[in-house]
């Protein structure tokens, strides 16, 4: 809407109260995770809530000493990792010849794997991984994991590579060098933004994910979401405890989100603003 | 050998890619496909058994449950993007707009759709918790009737989608926010000279011009809703009653809860058939609404 139109001062009082409506709404499960997670268990259950209280970090200490926290942690970072590293090994190559040799097609088999629900694959994965023996271990996380990264690289990375102009490409061919030659040393360099918009959605996708780990994870591979979720199922439930596991699992997600803000919203808005 | 690749770069760069593709999504598809023609539970030592189209037969024309779940997963849909479209609109709009600090609140904006959905949810199950949580409570204090949010079959699914709006909003608001941005400003200019109000030239002006970009948003997050499962497992199982079980969670039960892997199958077919029903008709209905 034009912003130079006169605003009668009504609406501005309402315009700033719906502004802070929304602000309160949205933050206030954080708020309130974070604030539970220091917390006794007879303060949480206390209604109404207690606003000033001594806050306690039992809740985090029993977190790290109870479970193998330290080692989840490990996991989700190590599958995140190299799902996101193999997804740009294999997602930016493919999406350069699709955006350069315009094989729409092929682009759209590959993002059907993002309209597939995931649980399609989970008996056949479970099959085959049971008989690789190779359920609970790292390699088959990535693997499936990729499949929710890979799409995702190639989805940013087509419109990216597609705004590249043609000539910069052919000026290093004419100098010599092959196309594949000029794709590692004149256009990877250029596409920074891009490659680093595709790695953080990836990471936080598979950071977040559930679903697969669930199923494919055992002892040795559990990753947090699968943790926490566990934490669940004790008798009482441990509200402290849960509210101090769920800050340690978002707290690098909403780290990462806030550093690199521009990144994301370019990630979370890609192919839907060209359209 | 460095000419040949570039000779055939078409071919040798998505290669990888491709292969990945075929023997991780794919060869699954044809298998489930495969096995949803047999029966079979994996915890029996028998080999799957084919019977032909039996487990769609008795899966569309016996089960209650599936139907049930199918209703559930539209309710939740339909429930969650109108919510969302709404409410994301008049964030957008509110967001379209000179003021301190905005730039940290569209960050801040970011997190709910970056978290971790099942931690999110454990949050959630504390604040809905009927005795000790605090929407109640706030309830409690405005002299609002309260609810049993999660522990009631009839407002389950509700609360559910409630978390669902509170995860998406934001997306769908930034999405239409990049959409306000890359206006034109003549038109509007146009309608000021006319002399129309603000909320003609919103509803005239501003909502024919955003169609095309809410109808992209619309279907990439109902892609997505169709599909949750993450906040639902975490919080509800499916339960109280089933009253939360949509497909996705169906899929789930039937296959890694009892180990029907031939009707787990035959859902899961049905499942990807309806989410792709729905992806193409609404890429048809947005064609046809911008001709």
């Amino acid at each position: 809407m034009n912003p130079r139109r006169k605003v009668h001062p009504a609406m501005n009082v309402l315009y700033i109260a719906g502004l802070v409506l929304f602000f309160v709404a949205f933050m206030f499960p954080f708020a309130w995770m974070i604030i539970s997670s220091f917390k006794t268990q007879a303060e949480i259950l206390t209604m109404p809530p207690k606003w000033i209280f001594t806050p306690t970090f039992k809740n985090y200490v029993e977190v790290f000493e109870g479970q193998e926290f330290l080692m989840y942690m490990l996991n989700s970072f190590l599958i995140a990792v190299g799902a996101t590293l193999a997804a740009l090994v294999l997602g930016l190559p493919a999406a350069y010849a699709i955006a350069r040799r315009r094989m729409p097609s092929l682009g759209f088999t590959i993002l059907v794997a993002r309209i597939v629900p995931g649980i399609t694959f989970l008996i056949p994965w479970f099959m085959l991984f049971s008989r690789l023996k190779m359920v609970d271990t790292l390699p088959a996380l990535i693997l499936t994991h990729m499949l929710v990264t890979m799409p995702f690289v190639v989805w940013v990375m087509i419109p990216f590579f597609e705004g590249i102009p043609g000539d910069l490409i052919d000026a290093a061919r004419v100098d010599g060098c092959t196309e594949q030659y000029a794709f590692m040393r004149v256009v990877l360099p250029i596409s920074g933004p891009g490659i680093i918009t595709g790695s953080i959605m990836a990471f936080v996708f598979s950071w977040n994910n559930f679903m697969f780990s669930m199923i494919l994870t055992g002892v040795h591979t559990k990753t947090l979401p699968v943790a926490i979720f566990n934490f669940l199922s004790y008798s009482e439930v441990n509200w402290g405890g849960l509210m101090a596991a769920a800050v340690i699992i978002t707290l690098p997600v909403l780290v990462l989100a806030l550093v690199t803000q521009k990144y994301i919203v370019r990630g979370l808005t890609a192919g839907a603003v060209k359209g | 050998m460095s000419r040949w690749i570039e000779k055939n770069l078409k071919w040798v760069f998505p290669a990888p890619a491709v292969i990945f593709i075929v023997v991780m999504m794919a060869f699954p598809i044809l298998y489930t496909a495969w096995i949803s023609l047999t029966e079979w539970s994996m915890s029996a030592t028998e080999p799957p058994k084919f019977v032909g189209l039996q487990n769609y037969i008795n899966l569309l024309g016996k089960d209650h449950r599936f139907w049930m779940s199918v209703w559930r997963t539209f309710y939740f849909t339909g429930l969650a993007l109108a919510g969302e479209t709404l409410l994301g609109l008049v964030l957008a709009v509110m967001l379209n707009r000179d003021f301190p600090g905005k730039n940290l609140l569209k960050t801040l904006f970011l997190l709910p759709m970056v978290a971790t959905p099942v931690a999110i949810g454990m949050v959630w199950l504390l604040m809905f918790e009927p005795t000790i949580g605090y929407l109640n409570h706030v309830l409690k204090v405005l002299h609002l009737p309260q609810s049993l949010w999660l522990a009631s079959e009839g407002s389950a699914l509700p609360s559910l989608v409630l978390v669902d709006v509170w995860q998406w909003t934001p997306m769908m608001a930034l999405i239409i926010l990049a959409g306000l941005v890359s206006m034109p400003s003549d038109p509007f200019e146009a309608a000021e000279v006319d002399g129309a109000s603000a909320w003609q030239t919103f509803w005239h002006v501003t909502l024919p011009m955003l169609r095309p970009t809410i109808g992209m948003a619309v279907i990439l997050r109902s892609i997505d809703a169709l599909k949750t499962f993450d906040i639902i497992y975490s919080m509800t199982q499916g339960g109280p009653n089933y009253s939360t079980e949509t497909l996705n969670l169906y899929g789930y039960n039937l296959g890694f809860g009892y180990f029907y892997m031939g009707s787990a199958s035959s859902l899961l077919m049905v499942f990807f058939a309806i989410v792709m029903g729905v992806v193409i008709f609404m890429n048809w209905a947005r064609k046809g609404a911008l001709s």
